[in-house]
């Protein structure tokens, strides 16, 4: 976090545009997007076609609702998203997910912009003011805590894959009225790497990456007999295997997502938090790494669209949401600089999208009113039947 | 303690500099409010080290703070005065370590929400500052260059997408001697008009012959102190209870003697290429981001008149704790992702050139290094078009003027 400029030295404002409000911005961005995707992906705008065709339910089976919620830590700008110059870098969501999808342009986070408190904002509906670096919970219950104790499930049915360190308390909060033992079971797939190689991590030191909002940063990882205990009685994975398969793979969020298709095939919890981190590799300063973290985010969102219609735990019956934690900041704004970081709380480093997929969700629409990420937890009780009673956000009524 | 409780005694740290300045303007910065006057006093304490147009933007912005009667005092600052700052900040020593205390207050403000108020209220204060104190056109129109490409025969993409809209595309360039051409250009603006930190040369590897009027910073010639930085930075983080933000906290605190310069303070250069490792993200380990960062904060910091950027090969992708092990005696390089990241870098440069005063008469070279393409955006020439017709760098850089 820093401050933002206070426009000495003749750098608080921009020459390039005419500066616009925040909240112009905003509606801009979302225009942009919604033009965007009417044009190129042959999307309907969901204002004009609410009235007329609500919610052409996928049909529902007896099997029992799952959901499956995406975040990327490290947000992705218009520009090198849906913006025309950025369309080739997310071909998969935009050939194969969008058309299916409801897509809501304009997602503000009003919270703290830091990948972990920001995180577990998205978990818990509320804005939360945790240190963002430390490793404690969410001062208020998570979505995971709301499920399981409204709906009165066990602990194998709601689960994290979580990006390594600062992730691990994510899972649960620390609200006297939920407490231990009652949210999610947390998985960290570069802890779990760590502890099956045994120190020799030579092979795999790409997996092994922490892309953090200070790159400089890189406490070691640990990697324990809990952790080995997770691979073989959770996973059914032995260490051999699981070694055999990480050397296939290229960055930490495939490992993620190899962690998370073992999940669904050997546990089919049915709510499933997944954190993809990899785009975060942007704090270095590197674009073609930034551009290529969401080349590949975009195909590992592709890939699990693709397990999940084909597990038969969860086809059918299964609701996607896709979203990025926040954006980035502007390229236009004198306070940061460009796609590295989101310091400046501008417009473009709040606002994000979302798009939802799968089960009772309307496909190939739009929805262009601005939403908050507070809504996100809100509306997963909506749909899976639990009540987020201390959530500051409100239930998007085109999913519920 | 407040802003009204100030006395001069307080600055008695500060270096001589900054000490009369502040002395002079105590009576002004009592009056200021909480949320605003340590960012203000984080500028002052390096006077000392700063570039001659920072200096005076400095001197003018204080003067122009010592001449507000109590109304408009309070119309420029009433936006600062509303957000709330906790007692616990204000028992900080924010006079002595005003770095330390905006670091702090940043974190307060997001937690409670107010970042958006202050970012509002600092807006409002940039304009009307310079309604008061209106920049100062330079001299001659500013010339920015950024070469790009080392290494690379063939772009996978096209280049200078982000630029193109704003000038002229030339593809048959002929690039024989195309550096020096460049390098001499430059050293006959400084030669022209000389002017202290006015004209800069940044090489993301190993700088080329060039004039030394020019004010020159490169990667490899830094490759002593950026091994110190990560020495101290693998020291640092192996401590019980470091975290990213205590590491942010030790190396803002680092001077140049503690990187190996002789000299305990240093010059205005020496603590700018000292801010560029120790306060940029990623200029420790690639070259790439080293040059942007370097550039931006040059344009930023010493608003010069003429900037030739050359980005060089970065180094390949690996686990952080690999790159900050600090041995780069086997460094597999990146061309290709390293083009990408210049590219994006000149776009960006060309940015950060434009909001300098006399934007509109600036004009700003790209070229890919060895090569015949470069992009041309000057007064002179149409935007948005593409040019065969053959030409060296040094008539391109004779159109643009």
């Amino acid at each position: 976090m820093s401050i933002p400029s206070s426009g000495r030295n003749g750098e608080g404002r921009n020459r390039l545009a005419d500066s616009p409000s925040p909240r112009e911005l905003a509606h801009r961005l979302s225009c942009s997007r919604r033009e965007f995707l009417r044009t190129a992906a042959g999307v309907a705008l969901g204002g004009t076609l609410l009235g007329a065709n609500r919610f052409a339910r996928a049909a529902e089976t007896a099997k029992k609702r799952k959901v499956i919620v995406v975040t990327f830590g490290g947000g992705a700008r218009d520009q090198e998203t849906f913006a025309p110059q950025g369309q080739e870098n997310i071909p998969h969501l935009m050939r194969e997910l969008i058309p299916q999808a409801s897509f809501f342009t304009q997602v503000v986070n009003q919270g703290i912009l830091g990948h972990y408190v920001a995180t577990a904002s998205l978990a818990t509906g509320v804005y939360e003011t945790i240190n963002n670096f430390a490793a404690i919970p969410p001062e208020h219950p998570t979505v995971f805590e709301y499920f399981r104790k409204d709906l009165k499930r066990p602990p194998s049915d709601a689960w994290v894959v979580a990006p390594s360190n600062g992730f691990n308390r994510i899972g649960e909060s620390d609200s006297r009225s939920f407490g231990p033992g009652t949210g999610a079971r947390v998985i960290l797939p570069k802890h779990l790497l760590t502890a099956a190689l045994s120190g020799a991590k030579t092979d795999y030191d790409h997996l092994l990456r922490d892309n953090y909002e200070t790159p400089l940063y890189t406490p070691e990882l640990a990697g324990s007999e809990f952790e080995l205990q997770q691979l073989e009685m959770i996973l059914k994975l032995s260490v051999d295997d699981f070694k055999a398969h990480a050397k296939t793979l290229s960055s930490p969020d495939e490992l993620s997502m190899y962690i998370t298709h073992q999940l669904m095939r050997q546990v089919a919890p049915s709510l499933l938090w997944i954190t993809l981190h990899d785009i975060d590799v942007a704090h270095a300063g590197a674009y073609s790494l930034y551009v290529e973290g969401i080349r590949r985010t975009d195909r590992l969102c592709g890939e699990l669209w693709k397990m999940i219609q084909s597990e038969p735990e969860y086809a059918g019956n299964t609701t996607l949401f896709i979203l990025p934690d926040f954006g980035r900041d502007s390229d236009q704004d004198s306070g940061g600089n460009g796609f590295q970081h989101h310091r400046t709380g501008d417009a473009l480093s709040r606002t994000t999208w979302m798009l939802v997929l799968g089960a009772g969700v309307r496909e190939g629409v739009v929805f262009d009113r601005r939403m908050e990420s507070t809504d996100l937890v809100p509306t997963l009780g909506g749909i899976l039947g639990f009540s987020p009673s201390l959530a500051q956000g409100r239930p998007i009524p085109e999913l519920v | 303690m407040l802003p009204s409780d100030l006395k001069p005694e307080q600055f008695r740290g500060y270096p001589p500099e900054a000490k009369k300045l502040v002395t002079r303007h105590l009576q002004a910065l009592q009056q200021l409010p909480m949320s605003f006057l340590p960012n203000l006093l984080r500028e002052v304490i390096d006077y000392d080290f700063k570039f001659p147009a920072e200096r005076a933007a400095t001197e003018k912005e204080l003067v122009a703070l010592s001449s507000l009667s109590p109304e408009q005092r309070s119309q420029w600052f009433h936006s600062f005065s509303a957000i709330e700052v906790s007692s616990k900040l204000d028992q900080l020593d924010w006079v002595s370590m005003p770095g330390q205390f905006v670091e702090q207050l940043s974190a307060y403000l997001w937690t409670t929400h107010q970042l958006d108020a202050f970012r509002k209220a600092a807006l409002e204060y940039a304009d009307r500052l310079h309604q008061v104190v209106p920049p100062e056109a330079p001299p001659i129109p500013r010339l920015g260059i950024a070469i790009i490409g080392e290494g690379v025969d063939v772009p996978a993409e096209p280049l200078f997408r982000n630029l193109r809209p704003h000038g002229a595309y030339f593809s048959r360039v002929k690039p024989d001697n195309g550096l020096d051409q460049l390098l001499k250009a430059v050293a006959a603006r400084a030669d022209a008009h000389p002017l202290p930190y006015g004209h800069w040369y940044i090489d993301g590897g190993a700088a080329s012959d060039h004039d030394p009027l020019l004010t020159c910073v490169s990667y490899q010639d830094l490759e002593p102190m950026r091994s110190a930085l990560l020495r101290k930075i693998r020291t640092e983080i192996a401590k019980p209870g470091m975290g990213p933000e205590q590491l942010r906290t030790f190396l803002a605190q680092l001077r140049p003697a503690d990187l190996g310069l002789r000299e305990s303070e240093g010059t205005a250069l020496d603590r700018f290429q000292v801010k560029i490792l120790t306060e940029g993200s990623g200029t420790q380990i690639f070259s790439t981001t080293f040059a942007q960062w370097a550039a931006r904060e040059a344009l930023r910091r010493a608003q010069p008149l003429t900037l030739l950027v050359r980005f060089a090969p970065r180094q390949r992708q690996k686990p952080m704790n690999e790159l900050l092990s600090g041995d780069h005696s086997e460094a597999e390089l990146d061309p290709a992702g390293s083009l990408i990241d210049a590219d994006m870098g000149a776009y960006y440069n060309w940015i950060n050139q434009q909001r300098l005063p006399g934007a509109e008469q600036s004009s700003f070279l790209a070229w890919f290094e060895n090569h015949s393409e470069a992009l041309v955006i000057a007064p002179s020439m149409p935007r948005g078009t593409e040019s065969t017709t053959v030409a060296d760098l040094h008539e391109l850089l004779s159109w643009m003027s």
